[in-house]
């Protein structure tokens, strides 16, 4: 697999434990006790977006499933609010992956954002239904940050995959 | 639909089409959402779960807990000295209430059981800190360092030094999680203090509450104060609640009463949780079906 399809370099295989340490990494920094800073990224949502344009035959739905499960226990939300906004995410972003790895990675954020906007309206859906008060506007600074972030993080996640395949002793990196 | 609808050739087989799996999905998530905010099914599996997530959160609790107590470190001496001064002399102005209060117990015992009534109810109490706020931006809760192993049950009230702040709606092994006052989905029933009307307090989602079901015409005055009335069954009666800030007398039969909490809901700190130890039996049935 290439970084992009137009770029002309070969990446090695995706290590699955790699993906699902990832994840696990995400799933605890969207633990961590933010108070009610807005602007927070949701760092599931953008890993797991990530990775189903990368490997779209491998993570989808039900990964994104799982996971929205955890969240929504760890952060004492509504049992499957996290689900089924991280399962609709995941099978968009599983269907765009096709057309947005045309792109480079700035432009592949533009892609992604209304993806991340739209998990969070669906969330803010469910708990107004549920009788919740709306949060104010600021909620959706999230999305904002989560694209924000999608470039840096999806360098840094496919770090291990630029190592060449014949080790060179000679090679600093 | 480019975007979204492109399917594989058959040859290539992957299970059920993607598009069916995404509605398979979202029905088990409508279920399970369903289940748990409309029947609260799902306690047990929240529970089983927690124990999977509960290391994670422990570790991503650590490095909030370190800025915290850094902080709390790098406090000046000078401001030290001036809580401590400031605590010692509370302490010596509640100590003398204290007092009194013995005496008063000691005298309400023996004239209640002069008259033969029931005792008044015995309570107990878990003092536990504000670890953080819960993250979910919809609902306003906080999470305690104490949980079931401590004691800490569903329903007990949670006070600060001046009043009411939440109530316990959920507990885990060592932690439990606290919904405040405020939280628009958060009542309690209360009564005022100067002549006994009771109604229900709600939270408003934001820092006031609302006190509902009180007749229009009912004798309520801007700076009364409202206490828990405990006919409930679970809150400890006579808890300070709210003051009495704002009574609107629309056309409606209810009067439309506006309260400020007491307790500092949102920058508290330290809390006490409160709760029976023993529960009153249960409520007769009703009237009807005795007379049959």
């Amino acid at each position: 697999m290439q970084s992009t399809h137009r770029s002309s370099r070969i990446l090695l295989p995706v290590k699955l434990w790699f993906v699902y340490l990832s994840l696990f990494l995400a799933l605890g920094l969207e633990y961590v006790p933010s108070g009610r800073v807005p602007g927070v990224p949701d760092w599931m949502a953008l890993v797991l977006a990530i990775w189903c344009v990368r490997e779209p035959l491998r993570i989808g739905m039900g990964v994104g499933f799982v996971f929205g499960l955890l969240v929504d226990v760890g952060q004492g939300a509504a049992m499957g609010q996290h689900a089924l906004a991280y399962v609709v995410l995941a099978y968009l972003a599983n269907a765009a992956a096709r057309r947005v790895l045309w792109f480079p990675l700035l432009q592949q954020a533009v892609h992604l954002f209304p993806l991340f906007v739209l998990s969070q309206v669906l969330m803010l859906v469910v708990r107004l239904l549920a009788g919740a008060k709306f949060p104010g506007w600021w909620y959706f600074l999230s999305s904002l940050s989560s694209a924000l972030l999608w470039a840096p993080l999806s360098f840094l996640l496919m770090l291990p995959q630029y190592q060449p395949v014949d080790r060179d002793d000679n090679r600093p990196i | 639909m480019p975007f979204v609808g492109h399917q594989p050739p058959p040859i290539f087989k992957r299970g059920p089409a993607p598009l069916a799996r995404l509605f398979a999905f979202v029905a088990i998530c409508l279920l399970l959402l369903v289940a748990d905010l409309r029947f609260r099914y799902l306690e047990v599996v929240r529970h089983a779960l927690s124990v999977v997530t509960y290391p994670l959160q422990m570790a991503a609790a650590t490095p909030a807990d370190f800025v915290g107590n850094a902080s709390r470190y790098f406090a000046t001496l000078i401001e030290v000295q001036r809580e401590n001064a400031e605590l010692r002399r509370q302490q010596l102005s509640s100590g003398e209430r204290l007092l009194r209060f013995e005496l008063l117990a000691q005298e309400n015992a023996h004239l209640r059981g002069l008259l033969d009534m029931s005792r008044r109810v015995e309570v107990k109490s878990i003092a536990a800190d504000i670890l953080y706020n819960a993250p979910d931006p919809f609902a306003r809760k906080v999470i305690l360092d104490r949980g079931a192993q401590q004691g800490v049950e569903a329903g007990q009230a949670v006070v600060d030094a001046k009043g009411v702040v939440g109530q316990v709606t959920r507990v885990h092994p060592v932690q439990s999680e606290v919904t405040l006052l405020t939280d628009r989905n958060q009542s309690m029933p209360v009564m005022v203090v100067r002549n006994g009307v009771r109604g229900v307090l709600f939270g408003s989602g934001h820092g006031r509450l609302e006190m509902r079901f009180v007749l229009a015409d009912a004798d309520i005055r801007e700076g009364d104060q409202l206490v828990t009335s405990g006919l409930d069954g679970v809150f400890v009666p006579g808890l300070p609640v709210a003051n009495v800030v704002g009574v609107g007398r629309a056309s409606d039969a209810f009067a439309r009463i506006d309260c400020e909490p007491l307790a500092a809901i949102e920058t508290s700190v330290q809390v006490l949780v409160i709760g029976r130890t023993t529960y009153p039996p249960p409520p007769p049935p009703p009237q009807d079906q005795l007379e049959r």
